[in-house]
C-alpha cells in the first residue's frame, strides 16, 4: 500500500529535466536545420505569426520614407523626369536596334537549328528589410509564393546580379546576396571568356577562387554571368576584379572583386524568371522512346501555362 | 513573492497580462529595422533574463524556447539557434534568481552581463564553428549596452507593481 503525500508545492518537472529536454530539442532542430534543410514547413508556418508583427515594425520607416517623398520639391521631380526622359531617348537608339538584332539572331538561330535563346523576363520586386541575422547577408522583398515565386530564381538590378531567391514564404521571399559568405556564381571575363566561379566573402566582397597564379586577368576585368549553371542567363554583369595578388608560394592567385550591382544598397530589384532546363542531347531522348514522345507535349504545356 | 531581498518598496503582486505584454514589446523592438546594426542590445533576451529572475515561475525555459524559435523565423538565422541561446541563459537566470536579487541593481547588473554576453557567445558557436562566419567584435557590444540597460529596464517593468507611498501610523509597513 504505497501511500503518497499530496503535492504541497507543485514546481513541475526540475529544473535540470526541463533544461536538458528544451536543449535537446533546440540542438535537434538546430541539426535537422543545417542539415536537411527539412523545417521550411514549420518555418512558413511560424512566419505567418511574425511576419505581421514584422511589418507593423517596419511600418514607421516606411511612413517616414514616404512623407519624405510627399514634401520633396516639385522642382526635384521635375529635374529627375527630365534626366530620365533623356536616358531613355539615350537607350532608345540601342533598344530598338536590339530589338531588330534579337529577331534577326532568333532567326539564324532557328536556320541553323540552335535552340533559341530564353528572353530574360521576371518581376520587379521591393526591398523590404534586411534580415537581421549578422551572420550572413540577406534581405527580404514583398514577392512571395502569391506571385509564383520559387527558391533558386536569380535576382538582378539595373547594375548586375544581385544574388538568389533561397526561401519562399507566402507573402515576402528571402534573397540570398552573392556577397554572402560561400555563395557562389558561375562567371566569365568579358576581355577573354575565361571561366570561372565567383564566391562571396561575407564582408560585402567577391573572391575569384582557383585561379592559378599566371592567368589572364587583369585589373578592372568585367565579370558576367557564363550561364553554365542553368540558373543564371548568361551574360549578366556580376563583378569587377580590384586587386590581384599573384605570390608563387601558392598555386593559385588571389583575385578580389566587387559588385557591379547595389548589392549593399537597393530598393527596387528584378526577380528573373526560373530559367527553362536544357534541353538533353538528341541521342539520349531518342534511346528512351517513351520519353521522346511525351517530351515536346510537356515543353508545350509549359509554355501554355507561362502564357497564361 | 520573494521576501528575502532588500527592496526599498514594497512591490504588488505581478499581473501575468504584463509580462507576456512587455515579452511582445521587446519583441517588436527586436524586429525594429534598428536591430540591424549588430551592437544592438537583445532586448527580448533582456526581458527574458528580467523576468526569469523576477519571476521564476512564470517566465522560464519554455517561454525561452517559444520566444527562441519566433526569432530564428523572423532572422532568417538557423532553427533553433536564438532557442537553445535562450533556454539556457534563462535556465542560467532561474538558478541565480535567488542570489541575483540580494544585491543593488547595478551589481545585479553586472551579474545580468554574463548571462546576455553567453547569449551571444552560444549563437556565434552555433553559427561561427561550422560556417566560418563571424560578424565582428561589434556584435558583443549589445550585452553590455544591455546589462547598462539593467536598471532603466528594472525599473520600467516594474511600475505596474510599486504602490504608492503613504504613511500610515497605525500600520508597522
Amino acid at each position: 500500500m504505497d501511500h503518497q503525500p499530496p503535492p504541497f508545492f507543485k514546481r513541475g518537472p526540475a529544473p535540470l529535466a526541463r533544461l536538458s529536454f528544451f536543449a535537446a530539442l533546440s540542438l535537434a532542430l538546430l541539426f535537422i536545420d543545417a542539415r536537411f534543410k527539412t523545417l521550411e514547413l514549420m518555418r512558413q508556418g511560424l512566419s505567418t505569426l511574425t511576419q505581421p508583427i514584422q511589418q507593423i515594425a517596419h511600418s514607421p520607416v516606411r511612413l517616414a520614407e514616404n512623407t519624405s517623398a510627399y514634401f520633396s520639391s516639385i522642382s526635384t521631380f521635375q529635374e529627375e523626369n527630365l534626366r530620365l526622359r533623356r536616358t531613355q531617348l539615350d537607350n532608345a537608339s540601342t533598344l530598338l536596334r536590339v530589338r531588330q538584332l534579337e529577331a534577326e539572331n532568333d532567326r539564324l538561330r532557328r536556320l541553323l537549328d540552335i535552340k533559341s535563346r530564353q528572353q530574360a523576363s521576371g518581376q520587379v520586386a521591393h526591398l523590404l528589410y534586411s534580415a537581421r541575422d549578422p551572420f550572413s547577408r540577406r534581405i527580404v522583398v514583398d514577392k512571395g509564393q502569391q506571385d509564383r515565386i520559387q527558391a533558386g530564381q536569380p535576382v538582378i538590378d539595373d547594375a548586375g546580379v544581385v544574388g538568389q531567391v533561397t526561401r519562399v514564404f507566402p507573402f515576402v521571399s528571402e534573397i540570398t546576396l552573392i556577397s554572402d559568405k560561400d555563395q557562389a556564381v558561375p562567371v566569365q571575363i568579358v576581355r577573354n571568356g575565361l571561366r570561372s566561379v565567383v564566391f562571396g566573402l561575407g564582408n560585402g566582397k567577391l573572391e575569384l577562387r582557383f585561379m592559378p597564379a599566371n592567368a589572364d586577368v587583369q585589373n578592372g576585368d568585367l565579370l558576367v554571368t557564363s550561364g553554365l549553371d542553368g540558373v543564371f542567363l548568361a551574360g549578366l554583369p556580376v563583378a569587377r576584379v580590384v586587386s590581384i595578388e599573384r605570390d608563387t608560394s601558392y598555386s593559385f592567385a588571389r583575385i578580389h572583386c566587387e559588385p557591379v550591382g547595389g548589392v549593399e544598397n537597393h530598393g527596387e530589384i528584378m526577380i528573373l524568371d526560373p530559367r527553362e532546363a536544357l534541353a538533353l542531347p538528341e541521342q539520349l531522348t531518342r534511346e528512351n522512346s517513351g520519353d521522346a514522345k511525351t517530351a515536346p507535349k510537356q515543353k508545350i504545356k509549359r509554355r501554355a501555362l507561362k502564357r497564361d | 513573492m520573494q521576501a528575502t531581498y532588500s527592496s526599498a518598496r514594497i512591490l504588488q503582486p505581478v499581473r501575468p497580462w504584463f509580462v507576456l505584454l512587455s515579452l511582445f514589446g521587446a519583441l517588436i523592438l527586436n524586429f525594429l529595422p534598428t536591430s540591424a546594426w549588430s551592437w544592438m542590445p537583445d532586448w527580448l533576451a533582456l526581458t527574458l533574463v528580467f523576468w526569469s529572475i523576477r519571476e521564476p515561475r512564470l517566465v522560464g525555459m519554455g517561454a525561452g524556447f517559444l520566444l527562441g524559435l519566433v526569432m530564428d523565423v523572423a532572422d532568417a538565422s538557423l532553427m533553433g539557434q536564438h532557442a537553445l541561446a535562450y533556454v539556457l541563459v534563462t535556465y542560467a537566470a532561474t538558478a541565480l534568481a535567488r542570489r541575483i536579487l540580494w544585491f543593488p541593481l547595478w551589481q545585479q547588473a553586472l551579474h545580468v552581463l554574463p548571462l546576455l554576453l553567453s547569449v551571444q557567445l552560444v549563437q556565434f558557436a552555433v553559427r561561427f564553428v561550422p560556417e566560418g562566419q563571424s560578424p565582428g567584435l561589434v556584435y558583443f557590444v549589445g550585452p553590455v549596452l544591455g546589462a547598462l540597460l539593467w536598471v532603466p529596464l528594472t525599473f520600467v517593468l516594474l511600475l505596474p507593481q510599486y504602490r504608492p507611498v503613504e504613511h500610515d501610523e497605525n500600520r508597522p509597513i
